[in-house]
């Protein structure tokens, strides 16, 4: 812990802020992850974690090891990378599951058919 | 045939590398090598070669994707911490036309999508070109179909086709 004490205190304040920001994000998402209503919905909470919530915890490094070590420290740019690429396959893999379900089901919801398409209530009728 | 089948993802990796590991001459030697490599693995992957049109437009959109992502993550929050505007914030589904057609471009709008809170990139169509978006809060009078297509497409059909 001894690098901690070659630290500035301003550079210490503007790496806590961006820590606080990317967890507060992250928690944010983690609660909304469990309050909201659909699942379409949830769907959005953790995109609030992976990417200013990635981002303020990874800029907060950055910073941080920049500064104790002696060169410029970019690792972190790389984990940003990789989380912003992979996100949408597995947010698109929960999301067409669902409404391959939805739709298996009979009941999608409003507005995911193409406008020509028969819905289950045209046929029944 | 050529040494460089995606320059692009060479210079990526052999970027990658060095940073990992620290610059000397021989990992910068190792580093080109791990990079030509991996650009003739992605050969066998996919034949099709990247081409960029407008390279210089990458800052634009990049620079636009940033603010974008800073304002929905703001709105998002805070919707989540109102609850939903005391319950009266709806959700749904919009369909986008699209007329961008190269998947290396369409790929790029599903990360940029995806990665803004608040929008959710669901199904895409490829028969008729159709993008199914998931929509956080949906007003009234946001144009999704304009939002989508002025801000991220225009720049994408400059860019790849």
């Amino acid at each position: 812990m001894s690098h901690l004490e070659q630290l500035p205190p301003a550079v210490a304040i503007l790496i806590a802020a961006l820590v606080t920001l990317g967890t507060v994000l992250v928690l944010l998402g983690t609660v909304g992850l469990v309050r909201l209503g659909s699942f379409y919905e949830r769907l959005h909470a953790p995109t609030l974690g992976t990417s200013w919530g990635a981002a303020g915890i990874l800029l907060g490094s950055i910073v941080m090891y920049s500064t104790v070590g002696d060169r410029l420290i970019i690792h972190e740019l790389f984990i940003a990378l990789m989380v912003t690429v992979t996100t949408p396959v597995t947010l698109m893999v929960l999301g067409r599951a669902a409404l391959h379900r939805d739709r298996a089901e009979g009941r999608p919801p409003p507005n995911t058919s193409p406008p020509d398409a028969v819905s289950p209530e045209d046929q029944a009728e | 045939m050529t040494l460089f089948p995606h320059p692009l993802l060479t210079v990526i990796i052999a970027v990658l590398f060095l940073v990992l590991t620290g610059l000397s001459a021989g990992q910068f030697v190792l580093a080109i090598a791990v990079g030509i490599a991996g650009g003739f693995g992605y050969s066998r992957l996919t034949p099709d070669r990247v081409r960029l049109r407008r390279p210089d437009l990458i800052g634009l959109l990049f620079g636009r994707v940033v603010l974008d992502i800073i304002r929905s993550n703001y709105a998002v929050a805070r919707l989540i911490l109102s609850e939903g505007r005391d319950g009266r914030r709806r959700s749904g589904f919009v369909r986008i036309p699209l007329d961008l057609t190269e998947p290396n471009a369409l790929a790029i709008l599903a990360i940029i999508v995806t990665s803004t809170p608040g929008t959710a990139w669901v199904e895409h169509d490829p028969a008729d070109n159709h993008l199914l978006l998931h929509v956080f809060d949906l007003l009234e009078d946001d144009d999704w179909i304009h939002i989508i297509k002025s801000r991220y497409e225009a720049l994408l059909l400059e860019i790849f086709q």
